[in-house]
């Protein structure tokens, strides 16, 4: 009985100790924050790997997402004769949860995964502790250019995850189920607000954004350096970004669209 | 210099697609650009009182002749009288309807949403910022209708 007590216990310290530490290092990525506008072409080259690379399964995903939710939504609204309402749907669903909720999970299976890998390896072949020698804040210089890119990242791929979806959606209504063209947009425009659809959808998206390389990050800066403890903590990225994203999808859903 | 000058190149593609997305975004799929209406202006408001505003909500459309003029801004109730006051936002574009012109709470198709319909009237007198309709139809409740048609059915049927 006790022991048991014992290893919850410890779990649950364990746990605390954790979660103190991701906070720390978050910490100490806004106060690196600053100093970054001394490395612009590190950011350059961060964007370009998380943001350009993550372009080609955005758009894909997208685009197939659009037409899958325009097919599937066709065959209900139809039996209510609301076919018509059918870009009002897709444009809706993405806008507000799809875009920023699948270009997050994409994003932390593309890119999360492989910022936990890289500094995670880093660390396992000591190039963090040799910056340290070295007077080189790897904090400043490794992690912080890539928090930062992650986070101007994930809007601008959300944002094109959505436009691409609705085209995708638009393809299919209007090739190829023969819906009317000018109906699919005025009524899509009628009813999706600039402002409390698609604002939030980019704060949404801003949110993840900041969560998912915020994960990705201290499980990388946390691995333990070996080849076992590399492997675990992308794993761990992939499952902790989709969970997080998931719940505060579901969190900021309630405290953005309760009314609306 | 030359793998960084690339590299840059595709980050500033990537950054003015994704502007480029934001921006289709507002203006074709959301109504910032049909804020036509209004015109970027901000238009003027007017308001109305009904006895009843069925499923009328804020957003929904005011239209003149099935055109639609303006959208409903708030929908309040007077705690004397009982009565809902509509608030409605009508573009400016749009300024030159009769202050006698009435308004009426429609539904568009059997089962569509509710929206205010005005039918202009012949006044010289226009309406302008703050007025209120005087002539107003409430909105038709399906139950009450129902009710009152089984109520007049059964008075037929006492008589004979």
């Amino acid at each position: 009985m006790s022991d048991w007590l014992v290893a919850v216990g410890r779990r649950g310290l364990d746990l605390l100790v954790r979660l103190g530490r991701a906070h720390m290092l978050l910490f100490y990525i806004v106060l690196a924050l600053p100093a970054l506008v001394r490395q612009p072409r590190e950011m350059v080259r961060q964007v370009h790997s998380i943001g350009v690379r993550s372009l080609v399964i955005i758009v894909v995903s997208g685009l197939f997402v659009g037409m899958v939710l325009s097919l599937q939504g066709y065959n209900t609204l139809v039996g209510f004769g609301a076919a018509q309402s059918l870009g009002v749907l897709v444009a809706l669903s993405l806008v507000r949860e799809l875009g920023p909720v699948v270009s997050a999970l994409l994003y932390g299976g593309r890119a999360g995964s492989a910022l936990a890998a890289e500094i995670g390896l880093m660390k396992a072949t000591e190039q963090l502790a040799g910056m340290e020698m070295m007077a080189v804040d790897p904090i400043e210089r490794v992690v912080a250019p890539r928090f930062l890119a992650g986070v101007m990242v994930m809007p601008l791929l959300a944002a094109i995850f959505s436009a691409v979806g609705v085209l995708g959606g638009y393809f299919v209504a209007v090739g190829l189920l023969g819906l009317d063209d000018g109906a699919f947009w005025s009524q899509m425009q009628s009813k999706v607000e600039f402002h409390d659809d698609i604002v939030n959808g980019i704060i949404k998206s801003a949110v993840f954004g900041v969560v998912a390389t915020w994960i990705a990050l201290f499980h990388g800066y946390e691995a333990v350096p070996t080849a076992e403890g590399v492997s675990l903590a992308t794993t761990r990225t992939v499952v902790h970004t989709a969970l997080a994203v998931l719940v505060l999808d579901f969190i900021l859903t309630a405290l953005m669209f309760n009314k609306v | 210099m030359m793998q960084q000058r690339k590299l840059e190149i595709a980050v500033g593609l990537f950054m003015v697609l994704g502007f480029a997305a934001l921006f289709f975004l507002a203006m074709r799929v959301s109504n910032l650009s049909s804020a036509g209406i209004f015109g970027g202006d901000k238009g003027y408001e007017i308001t109305a009182r009904f006895q009843n505003t069925g499923s009328l909500k804020g957003r929904s459309p005011v239209s003149v002749a099935g055109v639609r003029v303006g959208q409903v801004t708030e929908i309040v109730l007077d705690s004397k009288t009982f009565e809902a006051v509509v608030h409605m936002r009508i573009g400016s574009r749009f300024s030159t309807l009769p202050k006698d012109t009435s308004a009426s709470i429609l539904t568009s198709g059997l089962l569509g949403e509710q929206y205010v319909g005005l039918d202009p009237g012949g006044d010289s007198v226009l309406l302008k910022e703050g007025d209120e309709i005087r002539i107003t139809q409430s909105a038709l409740v399906l139950e009450r209708f129902i009710g009152q048609f089984l109520y007049n059915k059964a008075q037929e049927t006492e008589k004979k």
